[in-house]
């Protein structure tokens, strides 16, 4: 392919980011390096498109992330290439098992014309230049680094031509890149590890080079397994914990209050813990990070850390410990009922009457419990802080901010090193684990490893928040008249920096102020970008609105994989089904008659068409089908479940089909899509926290009851579709709300029940841990 | 402190330990063996899952002083050096891995039932209870019939030999393209016992002398 010494193609990407605004650059460096970055200027980086009812089909949460990171000068992606012609990529994001070192591992060697295997994809530090450029999260890895990763990596390879066309003494035209080597048109061949110093030379860089046409990518499109699969299944792979990056660095455990953010009164056995085998030290820490009501008025969470040489005698200790405890914010009466209360009490009205003889309508209020995160890694950090300066090792999705925050406490030059996560699916957006790391070691002035307990991290880390969503849906003579939809939650805290990024993307958002109902500011504003620019209803349902309002609280809450979609749109697909009952008409044809597009029922159809809709079902056992799009992707999922025993559902078959504009990598969505299905079976049939006194009752995966084998399905078929926008859309989030709906519906359908209430089997079927049994609780219950 | 003395993985290891020091922390602070994880300490989530003398044991609630003179294998001493285990190598194959951390404990777990059962039917599968919050299941499911196919195919060799270093990703070109179903049709009883409510012991802690 020739190279290009013309500016990068002026081609506007719907919806996206301009390519004319990323400019390449040649790094000074022994070997070749070349570097992206967001051009500056404040022009319009989105195309115009003609207004749409709800603010979410024109601009997303992805858009205002990315658009929040444009504002950064410096350069986002940096490629480099060593002496052997191996090519290195670190990416400013968090890998938790989301695959997108694989995705970009896949468009660095396509664009490169190199083998996978010489591409590495690694994990950036916090590089605070980047400002808020640094978040993983809303979906938006790929589609933020899809086009300067193409650029870096095209641009590396038109210098590598250059460098080789001087070498050979000929002309680039001609010569042609396969593995690594360039050949000329006599057959004559060099080498990239041959040229890597060679195309160092700032007088060969003759500026960025088009990326390939889709017709000449052999990788991208193509399932591809993950790069980090083969450490993974030997046990080689090192999380946080397993990492010895300070040697003697002493283990530390943290021993929490009874109440959710309650304070420390006083150490009532401090001598006696002491003397226990292997302790080192005691400290009374800081437990709060970014957390609500974190301000003088309300006095910080604390707990006591426990250092020791070994996790083992750290965590005997933690529990030997006596503590007189100070009651935490939460009202130790709250109960899921009273919460309940208060949001029905803080609802917003409906606006569009039912008018009786004229119009029909179907209604549903639909309450989520509480749900842990519950990654498999707990919580865990090291930190080594000294007089001079602090190293910090997690896995975070916001480590800019991490830094800043500990750098700012501890007043020492930090660098926050990011490490590749065992599972987020939101919980990584807060760094509590590196904070209290940074604390702890300089409170004891040694370095120390610190984890959460499994306990722990489910009663006092964070949660999806508790909600309640209320819907109607008006129709008249075949036609649906209104929807709307009213959501009370319990305040989703997004006080990690993402309130940054939306700050960032200032006065480019193109939110319409007469959509924000409420204006409370602070994160209540955050809270309405999120909510407006992610929950939008696909259907052509009328009058259309959907509002939120939130409990101001004081529980440890955080964005759960599809933060609003998951509770908001998953209801919203229980209510479809209902409306299509009422009017007479199939799900599935009902939604096909008021989807939009034909994008969105051409992904509908091929559900349809693989999981068989409408085959003959045994009774106690049903289909159900649901649609969601969200980050300019969408997706159906049709599921079946066996409901014999209405107690003891399973689901039994699933069938899911997923657009996402542009599949990086098929195998990578596939994988995306069965953890979406996966956490859906898991949130709607049973797994949840109850809210008792003030506190949560699970305590470990005995009793938050997140799916296991036995609750999953022996028959799933995913597919992914090729290419039709040309633009990836995110692919994290989207698989939840779909199956949401899906596994509702198939459980309604097949007893003839309305879910209401999420989990719907929510026995407290286990005796919660107590003190003494590994419980931070002093309560006994 | 008593001295324990144990084969690991195939070599003969020592610690010094107090009796009811768990296996895991022996195995991840004391020898650096760090393929079995916590994940809840109370034996639920299943991510240390290793074998004991050949059966899978779990590390976190076993103390150090039952496996003095016995056999444990890790998710590190599966291989053959690097000649996977078809277990390992079906993983790869599959691409099951999301975030990986429940993926030893999910594959020592595997192995286990391979000895047990030859060709295990969906309810034997069904029986796994290691958790993984990724929710890869279906191809942890479709993964272990391939292994047993492959145990199977060749009963004389229990390894295969896996690829390149990275053997992974120059698999595309012989998996199915975009736009085809990525099917994996897994037949068999599906079984619909009861969800096993597990007895939650106390959290185990461990403890030394200094």
């Amino acid at each position: 392919m020739p190279l290009t010494d013309q500016p990068t193609a002026d081609v506007a990407v719907e919806g996206g980011i301009d390519r004319r605004r990323f400019l390449t650059y040649l790094v000074a460096a022994p070997t070749l390096a070349v570097a992206v970055r967001y051009g500056l200027g404040a022009d319009t980086a989105f195309a115009a498109i003609p207004g749409t009812p709800e603010p979410a089909d024109f601009q997303d949460l992805g858009d205002i992330l990315i658009l929040g990171a444009k504002a950064t000068e410096s350069m986002l992606i940096q490629l480099e290439m060593d002496a052997k012609g191996n090519v290195s990529c670190a990416l400013p994001r968090e890998e938790a098992g989301q695959g997108i070192t694989t995705a970009v591992t896949m468009l660095i060697a396509d664009e490169l014309d190199l083998p996978m295997s010489k591409v590495k994809v690694t994990l950036a530090d916090a590089r605070p230049e980047l400002l808020t450029g640094q978040l993983t999260g809303g979906s938006n890895t790929i589609r933020s680094v899809y086009e300067p990763v193409r650029m870096a990596a095209a641009t590396m390879r038109g210098t590598l031509l250059a460098a080789a066309a001087q070498q050979l003494a000929t002309q680039v035209e001609g010569l042609t890149a396969l593995d690594g080597v360039i050949t000329a048109t006599d057959g004559r061949t060099v080498t990239y590890a041959d040229l890597s110093s060679l195309a160092a030379d700032p007088a060969l860089f003759s500026g960025s080079a088009q990326p390939k046409a889709k017709a000449d990518l052999t990788i991208v499109g193509r399932p591809q397994n993950r790069v980090d699969a083969r450490a993974m299944v030997t046990g080689a792979f090192k999380y946080t914990n397993d990492l010895d990056p300070v040697p003697g660095a002493l283990r530390a455990m943290v021993r929490r209050p009874p109440t959710i953010r309650g304070r420390v009164d006083r150490i009532l056995n401090e001598a006696a813990v002491r003397a226990l085998p292997g302790v080192v030290d005691l400290a009374i820490v800081d437990l709060s990070v970014g957390a609500i009501g974190d301000d003088p008025v309300s006095p910080r969470s604390t707990g006591v850390a426990v250092v020791a040489k070994t996790f083992g005698q750290a965590l005997d200790a933690k529990e030997a410990l006596e503590v007189s405890w100070l009651a935490g914010p939460v009202d130790p009466k709250e109960t899921d009922a009273t919460l309940r209360a208060k949001l029905k009490g803080i609802q917003l009205p409906f606006l569009t009457p039912v008018v009786p003889l004229v119009t029909q309508a179907v209604e549903g209020e639909f309450y989520w419990h509480f749900a842990s995160h519950a990654p498999l890694e707990t919580n865990t950090a090291i930190a080594d802080v000294r007089a001079d300066g602090a190293d910090i090792w997690s896995g975070t999705k916001v480590p800019v901010v991490a830094q800043q925050t500990i750098e700012n406490e501890i007043g020492v030059p930090t660098k926050m090193h990011v490490v590749q996560g065992g599972g987020s699916f939101g919980r990584r957006l807060f760094f509590d684990g590196a904070l209290e790391a940074a604390r702890i070691s300089k409170a004891v002035g040694k370095p120390v490893k610190v984890m959460m307990t499994r306990i722990d991290d489910m009663r006092h880390g964070r949660a999806r928040a508790a909600s309640l969503n209320h819907i109607r849906m008006t129709y008249a003579a075949g036609n649906v008249l209104s929807m709307e939809q009213r959501v009370a939650s319990v305040e989703t805290d997004f006080r990690h920096g993402l309130g940054e990024a939306i700050t960032a993307a200032g006065s480019q958002l193109n939110v319409p102020a007469a959509a924000v109902p409420v204006s409370l500011g602070g994160s209540a504003s955050f809270a309405q970008t999120v909510f407006l620019t992610t929950v939008n209803s696909p259907y052509r349902f009328g009058v259309t609105n959907q509002l939120l309002n939130e409990l101001p609280t004081t529980f440890n809450t955080a964005s759960w994989r599809s933060v609003y979609s998951a509770s908001a749109r998953g209801c919203e697909e229980i209510m479809v089904d209902e409306l299509a009952k009422a009017m007479g008409k199939d799900p599935a044809a009902f939604r096909m008659e008021f989807l939009t597009d034909a994008r969105q029922r051409a992904v509908l159809k091929k559900v349809m068409d693989l999981g068989q809709w409408g085959r003959a079902m045994p009774r106690g056992t049903a289909q159900g089908i649901a649609f969601h799009q969200e980050y300019k992707s969408m997706t159906a999922c049709l599921v079946e479940i066996d409901a014999t025993n209405k107690l003891d559902p399973r689901v039994t078959r699933a069938t899911i089909a997923a657009d996402y504009g542009l599949p990086i990598n098929p195998r990578g969505l596939e994988a995306q899509l069965l953890g979406g299905l996966t956490d859906a079976i898991s949130t709607t049939l049973r797994a949840g926290l109850h809210l008792k006194d003030g506190g949560f009752l699970e305590g470990s995966y005995s009793q938050f009851h997140y799916a296991k084998q036995a609750d999953s399905p022996p028959k799933v078929d995913i597919f992914v579709f090729p290419e039709t926008t040309g633009e990836p859309g995110g692919a994290g989030e989207l698989g939840v709300p779909a199956a949401v709906g899906a596994v509702a519906n198939a459980y309604a359908r097949a007893t003839g029940t309305k879910p209401r209430s999420f989990p719907i089997i929510f026995p407290v079927d286990f005796e919660p841990f107590t003190t003494g049994t590994g419980s931070t609780r002093v309560n006994p219950r | 402190m008593p001295k324990y003395s144990f084969m690991l993985n195939g070599k003969k290891v020592d610690v010094d330990a107090p009796s009811d020091l768990s296996v895991l922390w022996a195995l991840r602070d004391k020898l650096g063996v760090t393929g079995p994880k916590y994940g809840c300490g109370i034996n639920v989530c299943k991510a240390c899952t290793s074998h004991l003398d050949g059966q899978e044991f779990n590390p976190c609630v076993t103390n150090v002083e039952d496996v003095a003179g016995r056999k444990v294998t890790t998710i590190e001493g599966l291989a053959d050096g690097d000649v996977l285990h078809p277990v390992q190598q079906a993983w790869l194959e599959q691409d099951v891995a999301q975030c990986g951390f429940c993926q030893p404990g999910q594959i020592m777990a595997a192995v286990a039932l391979l000895k047990r059962t030859k060709n295990p039917t969906d309810a034997d599968i069904d029986a796994i209870e290691n958790v993984c919050r990724c929710g890869t299941y279906f191809r942890v499911r479709t993964a272990i019939k391939s292994a047993a196919a492959k145990m199977a195919a060749s009963p004389a060799t229990t390894k295969v030999v896996s690829g390149s270093a990275v053997p992974v990703t120059t698999a595309g070109a012989s998996l199915p393209t975009t736009g085809a179903t990525a099917t994996a049709a897994v037949t068999g009883a599906v079984a619909l016992g009861a969800a096993a409510v597990v007895k939650a012991m106390g959290e185990q802690g461990s403890a030394e002398p200094a």
